[in-house]
């Protein structure tokens, strides 16, 4: 972190850093200059100081020379009530196929409350070593505190990469670790690999709602950061006679943390939540009314998958955003996923084109939605819905 | 209150259109909107002054023809909108747009609260709020679809989560970004468009915002773009035919042959 203090002997409390201050953070009394509180340690005072009189020290960038201090490959292993986020297994598996290729171990930072049970599965799904920080003021993910310890591991076992899950903390938390250290970060990757001459990370992202691809890399920062969209790698299979290392490093527990978790909220009622469900089952406009959206919850039911919905459907009213898949909804990546009755907008099809195996029902031969579909079923959704009901009822009992 | 609301230039669609022979992105002749999630964020904006008073600038960072989209954010009730622009900030990532827009918002003077919109919808990275937060040292919430509370210097506001939402309080000054759930965006009011054809943008170059040019544009970029393709969708699709009950048969057997389902 940069940092900031009053070179007293040069200060001759001339006031001109009180109006250089964007934050009111200056104030000087018995004739020299102090740094309040407040500061955000933003550096606009140290011009406005004709005296020199003001030590700014920047956050440090990682040079050159020290790149090749940074080795080891980590993963975030995001965790809610001690559960460890099934992406955080698939990036495990990504993460032993980089490390083995760059000869190097494969590492997770566990943060939370109670956590031995979750490191041991981490373990057992690959990584090599955990980093536990296990105190009761972890146990809810939060920003601050989460940013501040990650910081602090990063700064003292220095990785060359690290994995994060592209989920709401995941997309929080990077960025903020990133900007922190001024290193690069890649979001939502869909591929990841290890050039084989540079040794550095290959990651590769999709934009312009899926229509085009990049590769990116971060060659002369450290750590290489990315976040992963769930569902895309593969998990190994779990092997609980994997050995590995559980390390509870010493770091500062941040104190008078400012935010605060007051409450979390479960409001989706159904078992699995969109963004990792093998089986999605989404319903359009062409249900024709809300209440047939019965028809689109009960074959999701009867699947074991959950429910998403199209932006019209959600606009309209029919169903809580909570499950709109798409360009301002969510993007989900299932093995199976039904559209019924939707059309297949550009920004719909941005959310779900991932998908392994896509279903589409529709009235209209000619909507955009058969030009992605695995499997085609032009019919009325009414009609097919319950058929396909009937029938994987009977056959997966 | 005083509001900050940063915004990004999209384009209106996301079909690509490549350029065969130098393999860049054609951008010619496609219309340029404002990412759709920041017009949530400026109507939150414009509501919290409705509230509390106050006043709503936008910022935006991006080339000079910007200005003419920050004017239609002025016929909404925006009070004031600078635009950084200039050569140096050019091929900026998430990292080095953060830094630009700190310092800009910097030279903006004392905020209360900055909304940005959740992602944009051209690069959809959702990085640029929390690492423009850090910039400025000040805490941030992600996601947020509805601001419960403002008072006594602080915000309460809930979160979306993957299954739900959270609760989330902090001090102000703080950074938020905001999901689509959280309102319905105004449409501009004559007299608002009377007042934005007349008002001056403001357009700031690095050194109007005293940014250390080493760490803008494609110089302050730790992340470089080696190679772009277009992804190859080579999807076979197959009609299944037949009555309702016919097609639901088939599709059964095709799916629970792949094995993604497994009888019990």
């Amino acid at each position: 972190m940069a940092s900031i203090r009053i070179i007293t002997e040069k200060c001759k409390g001339c006031r001109l850093c009180i109006g250089g201050c964007p934050f009111n953070a200056i104030k000087v009394e018995e004739k020299k200059a102090v740094i309040l509180d407040n500061c955000t340690l933003c550096g606009a005072c140290v011009s406005s100081c004709k005296f020199e009189a003001i030590d700014f020290q920047k956050d440090e960038t990682v040079g050159q020379a020290d790149i090749a201090a940074y080795k080891g490959v980590w993963v975030f292993g995001e965790q809610r009530n001690g559960t460890p986020a099934n992406v955080v297994l698939e990036l495990l598996g990504k993460g032993r196929e980089l490390a083995d290729q760059l000869q190097v171990p494969l590492s997770a930072v566990l943060m939370g409350e109670n956590m031995e049970s979750a490191a041991k599965t981490l373990i057992s799904y690959g990584a090599d070593c955990v980093y536990m920080v296990d105190h009761p003021s972890l146990k809810n993910f939060n920003d601050e505190s989460y940013t501040d310890i990650f910081v602090q591991l990063i700064k003292k076992y220095k990785p060359e990469i690290v994995l994060m899950g592209a989920t709401t903390y995941g997309r929080s938390l990077a960025p903020r670790v990133a900007s922190r250290l001024n290193t690069g970060l890649t979001a939502d990757c869909t591929e990841l690999g290890i050039d084989p001459e540079r040794k550095i990370l290959l990651q590769t992202r999709p934009a312009f709602g899926g229509n085009l691809m990049a590769t990116i890399i971060c060659p002369n920062h450290r750590p290489q950061m990315a976040t992963v969209r769930p569902k895309v790698m593969k998990a190994m299979e779990p092997d609980t006679s994997r050995t590995g290392e559980i390390i509870k490093p010493d770091v500062e527990i941040p104190q008078d943390v400012k935010i605060k978790v007051l409450d979390v909220v479960k409001t989706l009622c159904e078992a699995v939540n969109l963004t990792e469900a093998d089986i999605i089952v989404s319903g359009g406009r062409g249900l024709g009314d809300p209440k047939n959206f019965a028809l689109v919850e009960e074959l999701a039911r009867v699947l074991g998958g959950a429910v998403g919905a199209s932006r019209a459907t959600v606009d309209a009213g029919w169903i809580d955003y909570s499950h709109q898949v798409g360009q301002t909804g969510k993007t989900v990546g299932p093995k199976v996923y039904f559209a019924c009755g939707i059309s297949g907008a550009i920004q719909h099809l941005a959310g779900m084109s991932s998908s392994d195996i896509i279903i589409a029902i529709n009235k209209n031969p000619d909507a955009p939605i058969f030009k992605v579909a695995t499997f085609g079923i032009v019919g009325d959704v009414l009609e097919v819905l319950p058929a396909l009901i009937k029938e994987f009822k009977s056959r997966l009992g | 209150m005083n509001i900050i609301v940063c915004v990004k230039q999209v384009p209106g669609t996301n079909e690509v259109k490549i350029n065969k022979e130098t393999n860049t992105i054609i951008r010619e002749g496609v219309e340029a909107i404002i990412n759709p999630f920041d017009t949530y964020a400026i109507e939150e904006g414009l509501r919290l002054k409705d509230k509390f008073g106050g006043k709503v600038t936008v910022i935006s960072m991006g080339i000079p023809s910007v200005a003419e989209l920050l004017r239609e954010t002025i016929a909404l009730n925006v009070d004031d909108a600078v635009l950084l622009s200039d050569k140096a900030f050019a091929g900026a990532d998430t990292l080095a747009t953060s830094y630009a827009l700190s310092m800009g918002i910097r030279k903006l003077g004392s905020f209360d609260l900055i909304i940005c919109g959740k992602q944009a919808s051209d690069g959809d990275t959702a990085q640029v709020g929390p690492s423009l937060a850090e910039k400025l040292g000040i805490p941030h919430t992600t996601y947020v679809r509805k601001i419960e509370e403002i008072n006594n210097g602080y915000i309460r506001c809930q979160r979306m989560t993957e299954d739900g939402y959270e609760v989330v309080e902090m001090p102000l000054p703080a950074l938020i970004t905001v999901v689509k759930e959280i309102n319905e965006p105004r449409l501009p009011s004559l007299k608002g468009m009377m007042r934005a054809k007349k008002a001056v943008i403001k357009v700031w170059t690095a050194d109007d915002i005293g940014a250390d040019k080493a760490l803008c544009g494609l110089k302050g970029s730790p992340t470089q773009v080696v190679k772009t393709f277009v992804p190859v969708h080579d999807v076979h699709s197959e009609m299944i035919e037949g009555t309702a009950e016919e097609q639901a048969k088939k599709l059964a057997d095709k799916l629970l042959s792949m094995q993604f389902m497994k009888c019990k």
